[in-house]
Protein backbone atom coordinates (compact mmCIF):
# COMPACT_ATOMS: atom_id res chain seq x y z
CA UNK A 1 0.00 0.00 0.00
CA UNK A 2 1.32 3.35 -0.88
CA UNK A 3 2.11 6.28 1.98
CA UNK A 4 -0.63 7.78 -0.40
CA UNK A 5 -3.38 5.49 0.45
CA UNK A 6 -1.58 5.06 3.88
CA UNK A 7 -2.44 8.48 4.88
CA UNK A 8 -5.67 8.13 3.12
CA UNK A 9 -7.09 5.29 5.19
CA UNK A 10 -5.86 7.61 8.39
CA UNK A 11 -7.98 10.15 7.54
CA UNK A 12 -11.09 8.24 7.34
CA UNK A 13 -10.63 6.48 10.35
CA UNK A 14 -10.31 10.14 12.18
CA UNK A 15 -12.21 11.71 10.29
CA UNK A 16 -15.57 10.42 12.22
CA UNK A 17 -18.67 9.80 10.66
CA UNK A 18 -17.24 9.20 7.02
CA UNK A 19 -17.60 5.95 7.40
CA UNK A 20 -20.11 5.61 10.61
CA UNK A 21 -22.62 7.84 9.22
CA UNK A 22 -23.13 6.63 5.94
CA UNK A 23 -25.53 4.39 5.21
CA UNK A 24 -23.94 2.43 2.39
CA UNK A 25 -20.86 2.36 3.67
CA UNK A 26 -21.24 0.60 7.32
CA UNK A 27 -24.05 -1.94 8.16
CA UNK A 28 -24.05 -0.50 11.34
CA UNK A 29 -24.92 2.95 9.93
CA UNK A 30 -27.69 1.47 7.54
CA UNK A 31 -29.94 0.87 10.95
CA UNK A 32 -29.42 4.33 11.84
CA UNK A 33 -28.83 6.98 9.61
CA UNK A 34 -31.10 7.66 6.38
CA UNK A 35 -30.05 9.16 3.36
CA UNK A 36 -31.68 10.70 0.16
CA UNK A 37 -30.93 10.38 -3.14
CA UNK A 38 -31.61 14.05 -5.61
CA UNK A 39 -32.62 12.87 -9.16
CA UNK A 40 -31.39 15.74 -10.60
CA UNK A 41 -29.25 13.93 -13.31
CA UNK A 42 -31.17 12.92 -16.46
CA UNK A 43 -28.76 12.01 -19.20
CA UNK A 44 -26.57 9.11 -19.50
CA UNK A 45 -23.77 8.69 -21.99
CA UNK A 46 -23.78 5.11 -22.54
CA UNK A 47 -26.71 2.13 -22.29
CA UNK A 48 -26.20 -1.12 -19.83
CA UNK A 49 -28.06 -3.94 -20.63
CA UNK A 50 -29.54 -4.10 -17.25
CA UNK A 51 -30.58 -0.87 -17.48
CA UNK A 52 -34.01 0.87 -19.78
CA UNK A 53 -34.26 4.30 -20.24
CA UNK A 54 -38.01 4.48 -20.91
CA UNK A 55 -38.95 3.24 -17.46
CA UNK A 56 -40.50 4.83 -14.75
CA UNK A 57 -42.15 3.02 -11.87
CA UNK A 58 -43.68 4.81 -8.95
CA UNK A 59 -43.18 2.17 -6.52
CA UNK A 60 -40.44 -0.47 -8.15
CA UNK A 61 -37.36 -0.29 -5.96
CA UNK A 62 -34.17 -0.35 -8.50
CA UNK A 63 -31.41 1.63 -9.49
CA UNK A 64 -31.86 4.27 -12.48
CA UNK A 65 -35.95 4.44 -11.45
CA UNK A 66 -37.48 7.65 -10.79
CA UNK A 67 -40.42 9.11 -10.57
CA UNK A 68 -39.22 12.31 -11.85
CA UNK A 69 -36.02 14.40 -12.30
CA UNK A 70 -35.34 17.56 -9.93
CA UNK A 71 -34.47 20.86 -10.89
CA UNK A 72 -31.78 21.92 -8.77
CA UNK A 73 -33.67 24.57 -6.83
CA UNK A 74 -36.07 22.00 -6.59
CA UNK A 75 -33.42 19.41 -4.96
CA UNK A 76 -32.62 21.75 -2.30
CA UNK A 77 -36.09 22.32 -1.74
CA UNK A 78 -36.27 18.22 -1.55
CA UNK A 79 -33.12 18.17 0.89
CA UNK A 80 -34.82 20.50 2.87
CA UNK A 81 -38.10 18.48 3.26
CA UNK A 82 -36.07 15.73 3.90
CA UNK A 83 -34.04 16.97 6.40
CA UNK A 84 -37.16 18.32 8.21
CA UNK A 85 -38.84 14.74 7.76
CA UNK A 86 -35.87 12.45 8.63
CA UNK A 87 -33.90 13.47 11.59
CA UNK A 88 -31.61 11.12 11.17
CA UNK A 89 -30.54 11.36 7.59
CA UNK A 90 -26.79 12.30 6.97
CA UNK A 91 -26.03 11.73 3.62
CA UNK A 92 -27.35 13.54 -0.01
CA UNK A 93 -26.55 11.02 -2.48
CA UNK A 94 -26.76 11.83 -6.40
CA UNK A 95 -27.22 8.55 -8.17
CA UNK A 96 -29.49 9.33 -11.53
CA UNK A 97 -31.63 8.26 -13.05
CA UNK A 98 -28.93 8.93 -15.80
CA UNK A 99 -25.24 9.85 -14.85
CA UNK A 100 -24.50 11.87 -12.36
CA UNK A 101 -21.21 12.58 -14.45
CA UNK A 102 -23.23 13.41 -17.47
CA UNK A 103 -24.92 16.06 -15.52
CA UNK A 104 -21.72 17.34 -13.71
CA UNK A 105 -22.97 20.78 -14.10
CA UNK A 106 -26.45 20.05 -12.44
CA UNK A 107 -25.03 18.03 -9.89
CA UNK A 108 -22.53 20.50 -8.78
CA UNK A 109 -25.14 23.09 -9.06
CA UNK A 110 -27.17 20.67 -6.66
CA UNK A 111 -23.86 20.63 -4.18
CA UNK A 112 -23.35 24.17 -3.67
CA UNK A 113 -26.70 25.45 -2.36
CA UNK A 114 -26.77 22.10 -0.30
CA UNK A 115 -23.65 21.61 1.14
CA UNK A 116 -24.49 25.80 2.34
CA UNK A 117 -27.55 25.00 3.95
CA UNK A 118 -26.62 21.81 5.34
CA UNK A 119 -22.67 21.30 6.17
CA UNK A 120 -23.04 18.71 8.07
CA UNK A 121 -24.57 16.04 5.71
CA UNK A 122 -21.94 13.99 3.66
CA UNK A 123 -22.90 14.47 -0.31
CA UNK A 124 -21.96 11.59 -2.45
CA UNK A 125 -21.93 10.21 -6.25
CA UNK A 126 -22.58 7.01 -8.09
CA UNK A 127 -20.96 7.04 -11.44
CA UNK A 128 -20.81 4.51 -14.55
CA UNK A 129 -16.94 6.02 -14.78
CA UNK A 130 -16.56 6.93 -18.08
CA UNK A 131 -15.95 10.66 -17.74
CA UNK A 132 -14.39 9.86 -13.92
CA UNK A 133 -10.74 11.51 -14.62
CA UNK A 134 -11.93 14.91 -16.02
CA UNK A 135 -14.66 15.40 -13.19
CA UNK A 136 -12.48 14.27 -10.02
CA UNK A 137 -11.87 18.48 -9.54
CA UNK A 138 -14.84 18.97 -9.42
CA UNK A 139 -15.87 16.31 -6.92
CA UNK A 140 -13.04 16.87 -4.15
CA UNK A 141 -13.54 20.93 -4.95
CA UNK A 142 -17.78 20.20 -3.97
CA UNK A 143 -17.27 18.38 -1.07
CA UNK A 144 -17.91 14.91 -2.30
CA UNK A 145 -16.20 12.40 -0.35
CA UNK A 146 -17.74 9.24 -1.13
CA UNK A 147 -18.11 8.28 -4.65
CA UNK A 148 -19.32 5.01 -6.14
CA UNK A 149 -18.02 3.21 -9.47
CA UNK A 150 -19.77 0.41 -11.22
CA UNK A 151 -16.98 -1.96 -12.13
CA UNK A 152 -18.50 -4.72 -14.14
CA UNK A 153 -15.75 -5.91 -16.12
CA UNK A 154 -11.74 -6.19 -16.34
CA UNK A 155 -11.85 -8.13 -19.18
CA UNK A 156 -13.25 -6.14 -22.21
CA UNK A 157 -14.85 -8.85 -24.23
CA UNK A 158 -16.86 -9.70 -21.42
CA UNK A 159 -17.65 -6.03 -20.93
CA UNK A 160 -18.78 -5.50 -24.65
CA UNK A 161 -21.18 -8.61 -23.57
CA UNK A 162 -22.84 -5.88 -20.69
CA UNK A 163 -22.60 -2.64 -22.26
CA UNK A 164 -24.53 -1.79 -25.58
CA UNK A 165 -22.95 1.22 -26.32
CA UNK A 166 -20.86 4.42 -24.85
CA UNK A 167 -21.08 7.62 -26.16
CA UNK A 168 -17.03 9.47 -26.34
CA UNK A 169 -15.51 12.17 -28.20
CA UNK A 170 -18.55 12.84 -30.31
CA UNK A 171 -19.25 9.05 -31.24
CA UNK A 172 -21.34 6.16 -30.27
CA UNK A 173 -18.94 3.16 -29.76
CA UNK A 174 -19.85 -0.65 -29.03
CA UNK A 175 -18.02 -3.67 -28.56
CA UNK A 176 -14.85 -4.24 -27.06
CA UNK A 177 -13.76 -0.64 -28.16
CA UNK A 178 -16.37 1.36 -25.64
CA UNK A 179 -15.68 -1.56 -23.18
CA UNK A 180 -11.89 -0.75 -23.65
CA UNK A 181 -12.78 2.86 -23.30
CA UNK A 182 -14.85 2.42 -20.27
CA UNK A 183 -12.39 0.50 -18.39
CA UNK A 184 -9.77 2.92 -18.81
CA UNK A 185 -11.64 5.54 -17.52
CA UNK A 186 -13.31 3.53 -14.61
CA UNK A 187 -9.30 3.12 -13.21
CA UNK A 188 -7.97 5.99 -14.01
CA UNK A 189 -10.80 8.14 -12.04
CA UNK A 190 -10.55 5.35 -9.34
CA UNK A 191 -6.78 6.01 -8.93
CA UNK A 192 -7.55 9.73 -8.73
CA UNK A 193 -10.11 9.91 -6.31
CA UNK A 194 -8.19 7.54 -4.19
CA UNK A 195 -5.22 10.17 -4.14
CA UNK A 196 -7.36 12.74 -3.36
CA UNK A 197 -8.21 11.31 -0.14
CA UNK A 198 -12.06 10.24 -1.51
CA UNK A 199 -13.89 7.05 -0.50
CA UNK A 200 -14.59 5.28 -2.81
CA UNK A 201 -16.86 2.02 -3.29
CA UNK A 202 -17.18 -0.46 -6.17
CA UNK A 203 -20.27 -1.85 -7.00
CA UNK A 204 -20.41 -4.83 -9.23
CA UNK A 205 -23.34 -6.29 -10.78
CA UNK A 206 -23.27 -9.82 -10.75
CA UNK A 207 -24.75 -11.39 -14.18
CA UNK A 208 -25.08 -15.03 -14.27
CA UNK A 209 -23.17 -16.54 -17.32
CA UNK A 210 -21.13 -12.83 -18.41
CA UNK A 211 -19.01 -11.65 -15.35
CA UNK A 212 -19.79 -13.95 -12.79
CA UNK A 213 -15.77 -15.54 -13.38
CA UNK A 214 -14.14 -11.99 -13.11
CA UNK A 215 -15.90 -10.75 -9.66
CA UNK A 216 -12.74 -11.92 -7.93
CA UNK A 217 -10.58 -10.34 -9.75
CA UNK A 218 -11.92 -6.99 -9.46
CA UNK A 219 -12.29 -7.37 -5.82
CA UNK A 220 -8.62 -8.52 -5.52
CA UNK A 221 -8.10 -5.33 -8.01
CA UNK A 222 -9.71 -2.86 -6.37
CA UNK A 223 -8.75 -3.85 -2.75
CA UNK A 224 -4.97 -3.34 -3.97
CA UNK A 225 -5.93 -0.09 -5.08
CA UNK A 226 -6.88 1.16 -1.53
CA UNK A 227 -11.00 0.70 -2.46
CA UNK A 228 -12.99 0.83 0.69
CA UNK A 229 -16.05 -1.37 0.00
CA UNK A 230 -16.63 -3.76 -2.73
CA UNK A 231 -20.27 -4.03 -3.18
CA UNK A 232 -21.01 -7.15 -5.43
CA UNK A 233 -25.19 -7.21 -6.23
CA UNK A 234 -27.17 -9.48 -8.10
CA UNK A 235 -28.30 -8.49 -11.04
CA UNK A 236 -32.27 -7.40 -11.22
CA UNK A 237 -33.92 -8.72 -14.49
CA UNK A 238 -37.58 -9.39 -15.27
CA UNK A 239 -39.14 -9.11 -18.84
CA UNK A 240 -41.69 -6.30 -18.14
CA UNK A 241 -38.48 -3.93 -16.74
CA UNK A 242 -37.82 -3.87 -21.00
CA UNK A 243 -34.00 -3.97 -20.53
CA UNK A 244 -31.64 -6.09 -22.49
CA UNK A 245 -31.29 -8.96 -20.21
CA UNK A 246 -34.62 -9.16 -19.33
CA UNK A 247 -35.96 -9.50 -22.52
CA UNK A 248 -33.71 -11.86 -23.95
CA UNK A 249 -34.55 -14.30 -20.44
CA UNK A 250 -31.45 -13.78 -18.53
CA UNK A 251 -32.11 -13.84 -15.29
CA UNK A 252 -29.95 -12.87 -12.01
CA UNK A 253 -28.66 -14.58 -9.87
CA UNK A 254 -30.09 -17.13 -7.20
CA UNK A 255 -28.60 -16.56 -3.74
CA UNK A 256 -26.49 -19.37 -3.21
CA UNK A 257 -25.07 -18.08 -6.66
CA UNK A 258 -24.51 -13.85 -4.90
CA UNK A 259 -23.18 -15.91 -2.11
CA UNK A 260 -20.74 -18.35 -3.96
CA UNK A 261 -19.22 -15.64 -5.66
CA UNK A 262 -18.91 -13.11 -2.75
CA UNK A 263 -17.23 -15.82 -1.13
CA UNK A 264 -14.59 -15.90 -3.60
CA UNK A 265 -14.10 -12.17 -2.96
CA UNK A 266 -10.75 -12.08 -0.39
CA UNK A 267 -9.73 -8.65 -0.85
CA UNK A 268 -9.28 -6.45 1.96
CA UNK A 269 -12.01 -4.17 0.49
CA UNK A 270 -15.16 -4.47 3.26
CA UNK A 271 -17.53 -6.26 1.55
CA UNK A 272 -21.01 -5.04 1.10
CA UNK A 273 -23.99 -6.99 1.46
CA UNK A 274 -26.47 -4.93 3.07
CA UNK A 275 -27.17 -3.09 -0.26
CA UNK A 276 -30.94 -2.46 -1.34
CA UNK A 277 -30.40 -1.76 -4.86
CA UNK A 278 -31.96 1.86 -4.34
CA UNK A 279 -34.24 3.73 -6.61
CA UNK A 280 -32.49 7.07 -7.83
CA UNK A 281 -34.74 9.20 -5.73
CA UNK A 282 -34.64 6.71 -2.40
CA UNK A 283 -34.92 8.77 0.62
CA UNK A 284 -34.72 7.35 4.08
CA UNK A 285 -33.12 4.39 5.29
CA UNK A 286 -32.09 1.42 3.23
CA UNK A 287 -34.83 -0.76 2.61
CA UNK A 288 -37.66 1.52 4.27
CA UNK A 289 -37.81 4.05 1.36
CA UNK A 290 -40.27 7.08 1.99
CA UNK A 291 -39.76 8.62 -1.30
CA UNK A 292 -43.33 8.43 -2.13
CA UNK A 293 -43.69 10.71 1.39
CA UNK A 294 -41.39 13.77 -0.17
CA UNK A 295 -42.77 13.77 -3.90
CA UNK A 296 -45.39 11.00 -3.71
CA UNK A 297 -46.13 8.95 -6.84
CA UNK A 298 -48.28 6.14 -7.51
CA UNK A 299 -48.05 2.87 -5.36
CA UNK A 300 -49.29 -0.17 -6.73
CA UNK A 301 -47.50 -3.54 -6.64
CA UNK A 302 -44.21 -3.89 -7.57
CA UNK A 303 -44.46 -3.35 -11.33
CA UNK A 304 -42.99 -1.02 -14.11
CA UNK A 305 -44.75 2.11 -15.63
CA UNK A 306 -43.75 2.95 -18.84
CA UNK A 307 -42.65 6.93 -19.07
CA UNK A 308 -43.18 6.92 -22.49
CA UNK A 309 -46.35 6.62 -24.14
CA UNK A 310 -48.24 6.30 -27.19
CA UNK A 311 -48.82 9.24 -29.14
CA UNK A 312 -52.24 11.32 -28.31
CA UNK A 313 -54.17 13.89 -30.31
CA UNK A 314 -52.91 17.50 -29.22
CA UNK A 315 -56.16 18.39 -26.48
CA UNK A 316 -58.21 21.00 -27.40
CA UNK A 317 -58.55 24.26 -25.43
CA UNK A 318 -60.32 24.03 -22.63
CA UNK A 319 -59.24 21.23 -21.23
CA UNK A 320 -61.70 18.98 -18.75
CA UNK A 321 -60.18 17.75 -15.83
CA UNK A 322 -61.03 15.11 -12.94
CA UNK A 323 -59.27 16.05 -9.59
CA UNK A 324 -59.08 13.59 -6.62
CA UNK A 325 -59.19 16.37 -3.39
CA UNK A 326 -61.89 15.71 -0.39
CA UNK A 327 -60.92 19.35 0.28
CA UNK A 328 -60.94 20.65 -3.09
CA UNK A 329 -57.76 22.77 -1.75
CA UNK A 330 -54.79 20.37 -2.19
CA UNK A 331 -54.62 17.02 -4.37
CA UNK A 332 -54.62 15.39 -1.40
CA UNK A 333 -56.50 11.81 -2.49
CA UNK A 334 -55.11 8.43 -3.93
CA UNK A 335 -57.49 7.52 -7.20
CA UNK A 336 -58.31 4.14 -5.54
CA UNK A 337 -60.26 5.72 -2.30
CA UNK A 338 -61.53 8.98 -3.82
CA UNK A 339 -64.90 8.06 -3.79
CA UNK A 340 -65.64 11.57 -5.95
CA UNK A 341 -63.98 13.47 -8.51
CA UNK A 342 -64.05 17.53 -8.65
CA UNK A 343 -64.45 18.20 -12.14
CA UNK A 344 -62.79 21.46 -13.57
CA UNK A 345 -62.60 23.04 -17.05
CA UNK A 346 -59.67 25.02 -17.55
CA UNK A 347 -58.89 27.15 -20.63
CA UNK A 348 -55.27 29.36 -19.58
CA UNK A 349 -55.70 30.64 -16.76
CA UNK A 350 -59.51 30.50 -16.21
CA UNK A 351 -60.89 27.64 -14.20
CA UNK A 352 -64.36 26.74 -13.95
CA UNK A 353 -65.91 23.94 -11.25
CA UNK A 354 -68.23 22.20 -13.01
CA UNK A 355 -69.06 19.97 -9.86
CA UNK A 356 -68.48 16.55 -8.30
CA UNK A 357 -68.69 13.06 -9.86
CA UNK A 358 -69.25 9.98 -7.15
CA UNK A 359 -68.01 6.70 -8.24
CA UNK A 360 -67.79 3.51 -6.66
CA UNK A 361 -64.31 3.24 -4.67
CA UNK A 362 -61.94 1.35 -6.48
CA UNK A 363 -59.88 0.63 -4.30
CA UNK A 364 -60.58 -1.21 -0.84
CA UNK A 365 -57.13 -1.57 0.51
CA UNK A 366 -56.36 -5.48 -0.17
CA UNK A 367 -55.35 -7.79 -2.84
CA UNK A 368 -58.86 -7.17 -4.30
CA UNK A 369 -58.23 -4.78 -5.89
CA UNK A 370 -56.53 -5.81 -9.02
CA UNK A 371 -59.56 -8.26 -9.36
CA UNK A 372 -62.41 -5.67 -9.21
CA UNK A 373 -62.44 -4.95 -12.75
CA UNK A 374 -65.90 -4.14 -12.84
CA UNK A 375 -65.52 -1.23 -9.71
CA UNK A 376 -62.62 0.22 -11.88
CA UNK A 377 -65.16 0.25 -14.85
CA UNK A 378 -67.71 2.31 -12.75
CA UNK A 379 -64.94 4.74 -12.04
CA UNK A 380 -63.72 4.86 -15.48
CA UNK A 381 -67.16 5.56 -17.23
CA UNK A 382 -67.41 8.41 -14.66
CA UNK A 383 -64.27 9.80 -16.18
CA UNK A 384 -65.04 9.03 -19.78
CA UNK A 385 -65.42 12.80 -20.99
CA UNK A 386 -62.06 13.86 -19.11
CA UNK A 387 -58.58 15.04 -20.66
CA UNK A 388 -56.86 14.12 -17.15
CA UNK A 389 -57.11 12.59 -13.90
CA UNK A 390 -55.41 14.46 -10.87
CA UNK A 391 -54.57 12.75 -8.14
CA UNK A 392 -51.71 12.16 -5.23
CA UNK A 393 -51.20 8.37 -6.06
CA UNK A 394 -52.51 5.65 -8.39
CA UNK A 395 -51.68 2.15 -9.01
CA UNK A 396 -50.67 0.53 -12.04
CA UNK A 397 -53.95 -1.07 -13.37
CA UNK A 398 -56.03 2.47 -13.14
CA UNK A 399 -53.13 4.33 -14.73
CA UNK A 400 -52.79 1.29 -17.43
CA UNK A 401 -56.55 1.46 -17.57
CA UNK A 402 -56.92 5.59 -17.83
CA UNK A 403 -54.48 5.86 -21.02
CA UNK A 404 -55.98 2.86 -22.93
CA UNK A 405 -59.19 5.15 -22.67
CA UNK A 406 -57.38 8.21 -23.80
CA UNK A 407 -57.36 9.82 -20.11
CA UNK A 408 -54.02 11.18 -18.86
CA UNK A 409 -53.35 10.04 -15.29
CA UNK A 410 -51.27 13.01 -13.06
CA UNK A 411 -49.59 12.13 -9.99
CA UNK A 412 -46.96 14.75 -9.82
CA UNK A 413 -48.81 17.65 -8.13
CA UNK A 414 -50.04 15.63 -4.87
CA UNK A 415 -50.18 17.47 -2.29
CA UNK A 416 -50.11 20.81 -4.26
CA UNK A 417 -52.66 23.21 -4.61
CA UNK A 418 -55.64 21.70 -6.84
CA UNK A 419 -55.46 24.88 -8.85
CA UNK A 420 -52.22 25.00 -9.63
CA UNK A 421 -52.14 21.42 -10.49
CA UNK A 422 -55.10 22.39 -12.80
CA UNK A 423 -53.07 25.11 -14.45
CA UNK A 424 -50.19 23.51 -15.47
CA UNK A 425 -51.82 19.84 -16.29
CA UNK A 426 -53.58 21.79 -18.75
CA UNK A 427 -50.78 23.44 -20.39
CA UNK A 428 -48.99 20.26 -20.10
CA UNK A 429 -52.14 18.98 -22.02
CA UNK A 430 -52.62 21.43 -24.48
CA UNK A 431 -49.72 20.57 -27.25
CA UNK A 432 -48.41 23.18 -29.37
CA UNK A 433 -49.58 23.23 -33.24
CA UNK A 434 -47.92 19.99 -34.59
CA UNK A 435 -45.60 19.13 -31.58
CA UNK A 436 -45.11 15.72 -30.38
CA UNK A 437 -46.24 15.27 -27.11
CA UNK A 438 -44.02 13.29 -24.92
CA UNK A 439 -46.15 11.33 -22.64
CA UNK A 440 -43.59 11.06 -20.35
CA UNK A 441 -44.36 14.96 -19.68
CA UNK A 442 -47.68 14.88 -20.00
CA UNK A 443 -47.99 12.05 -16.41
CA UNK A 444 -45.26 12.51 -14.50
CA UNK A 445 -41.74 12.17 -15.68
CA UNK A 446 -39.54 14.92 -15.78
CA UNK B 1 -29.91 19.10 -45.76
CA UNK B 2 -33.09 18.99 -43.79
CA UNK B 3 -32.77 19.11 -40.46
CA UNK B 4 -33.72 16.26 -37.85
CA UNK B 5 -36.79 16.07 -35.96
CA UNK B 6 -37.26 14.51 -32.44
CA UNK B 7 -40.72 12.41 -31.99
CA UNK B 8 -42.92 11.19 -29.51
CA UNK B 9 -40.94 8.80 -28.49
CA UNK B 10 -38.41 10.70 -26.47
CA UNK B 11 -38.47 10.59 -22.67
CA UNK B 12 -37.04 14.35 -21.95
CA UNK B 13 -33.77 12.69 -20.72
CA UNK B 14 -31.50 15.57 -21.27
CA UNK B 15 -28.67 14.09 -23.09
CA UNK B 16 -29.27 15.52 -26.10
CA UNK B 17 -29.29 19.65 -25.31
CA UNK B 18 -25.67 19.96 -24.28
CA UNK B 19 -24.01 18.72 -26.71
CA UNK B 20 -25.77 20.32 -29.88
CA UNK B 21 -23.06 22.00 -31.47
CA UNK B 22 -25.63 24.47 -32.82
CA UNK B 23 -28.07 25.28 -29.69
CA UNK B 24 -30.53 23.94 -31.72
CA UNK B 25 -32.14 21.47 -29.30
CA UNK B 26 -35.42 23.67 -28.06
CA UNK B 27 -37.38 22.69 -24.71
CA UNK B 28 -40.93 24.13 -23.65
CA UNK B 29 -42.49 21.99 -20.86
CA UNK B 30 -40.23 19.55 -20.70
CA UNK B 31 -41.10 18.55 -24.61
CA UNK B 32 -38.12 18.63 -26.76
CA UNK B 33 -37.97 19.67 -30.37
CA UNK B 34 -35.11 20.25 -33.18
CA UNK B 35 -35.21 23.94 -34.27
CA UNK B 36 -35.45 23.83 -38.23
CA UNK B 37 -33.11 26.80 -39.25
CA UNK B 38 -30.45 26.13 -36.50
CA UNK B 39 -29.83 22.46 -37.17
CA UNK B 40 -26.90 21.27 -39.64
CA UNK B 41 -27.47 17.68 -38.62
CA UNK B 42 -23.66 18.33 -37.28
CA UNK B 43 -22.09 18.70 -40.40
CA UNK B 44 -18.87 19.80 -40.22
CA UNK B 45 -18.23 19.26 -36.43
CA UNK B 46 -18.78 16.03 -36.11
CA UNK B 47 -19.19 12.99 -38.46
CA UNK B 48 -22.51 12.11 -37.43
CA UNK B 49 -25.40 14.41 -35.86
CA UNK B 50 -24.73 14.51 -32.49
CA UNK B 51 -28.14 14.05 -30.55
CA UNK B 52 -28.66 10.80 -32.36
CA UNK B 53 -25.24 9.77 -31.33
CA UNK B 54 -26.00 10.23 -27.75
CA UNK B 55 -30.12 9.63 -27.59
CA UNK B 56 -30.87 6.39 -25.75
CA UNK B 57 -34.05 5.97 -27.55
CA UNK B 58 -34.60 4.24 -30.74
CA UNK B 59 -36.82 6.16 -32.70
CA UNK B 60 -36.69 9.37 -31.04
CA UNK B 61 -35.33 11.03 -33.55
CA UNK B 62 -35.99 10.86 -37.30
CA UNK B 63 -34.79 12.55 -40.40
CA UNK B 64 -37.30 14.77 -42.46
CA UNK B 65 -38.95 12.05 -43.78
CA UNK B 66 -39.98 9.89 -40.67
CA UNK B 67 -37.26 7.42 -40.69
CA UNK B 68 -35.78 6.87 -37.90
CA UNK B 69 -31.91 7.53 -37.16
CA UNK B 70 -31.83 5.00 -34.94
CA UNK B 71 -33.99 2.04 -35.95
CA UNK B 72 -35.60 -0.20 -33.09
CA UNK B 73 -32.90 -2.93 -32.13
CA UNK B 74 -30.30 -0.32 -33.05
CA UNK B 75 -29.37 0.83 -28.97
CA UNK B 76 -30.21 -1.98 -27.14
CA UNK B 77 -29.27 -4.82 -28.87
CA UNK B 78 -32.83 -6.53 -28.78
CA UNK B 79 -33.70 -8.24 -31.51
CA UNK B 80 -36.62 -6.93 -33.50
CA UNK B 81 -38.70 -9.49 -32.63
CA UNK B 82 -38.57 -9.92 -29.00
CA UNK B 83 -39.03 -5.89 -28.81
CA UNK B 84 -41.78 -5.35 -26.31
CA UNK B 85 -44.73 -4.06 -27.87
Amino acid sequence: MSSVQESGCKSIRSDSGLVEEHPCYSEGASHRYARMHLAVAPACNMQCRYCNRKFDCANESRPGVVSGVLAPAQALERAGEAMGRLPNLRVIGFAGPGDPLANRERVFATCKPVRKRFPDVHLCLSTNGLHLPEAVDGIVGHGIRHVTITLNALDPEVGAEIYSWIFWRKKRRRGVEAARILLEQQLAGMSALLARGVLVKVNTVLIPGINAGQVSEINRLVSDAGVFSHNVMPLISAPEHGTYYGVMGIPGPSEAELQQVRGLCQGSARLMTHCRQCRADAAGLLGMDRHNELLPASPGGSRVIPIHRPRREPVANPVLLAVASLTGETVDTHFGHAGFFRIYRVSGDRIEALGERVVPQYCQGDDRCVEENHVLNNALNALHDCQGVICSRIGYTPWQALLARGIAPVNRHAEQSVREALRQTALMLQAREGAAIPMAAAVGMQ
Amino acid sequence: MLALIITVECIACWACEPICPNGAIRVKNEIFRIDKNSCTRCEGHADLPQCVEICPVEGAITDAEGSAMNPPGTLTGIPREKIPA
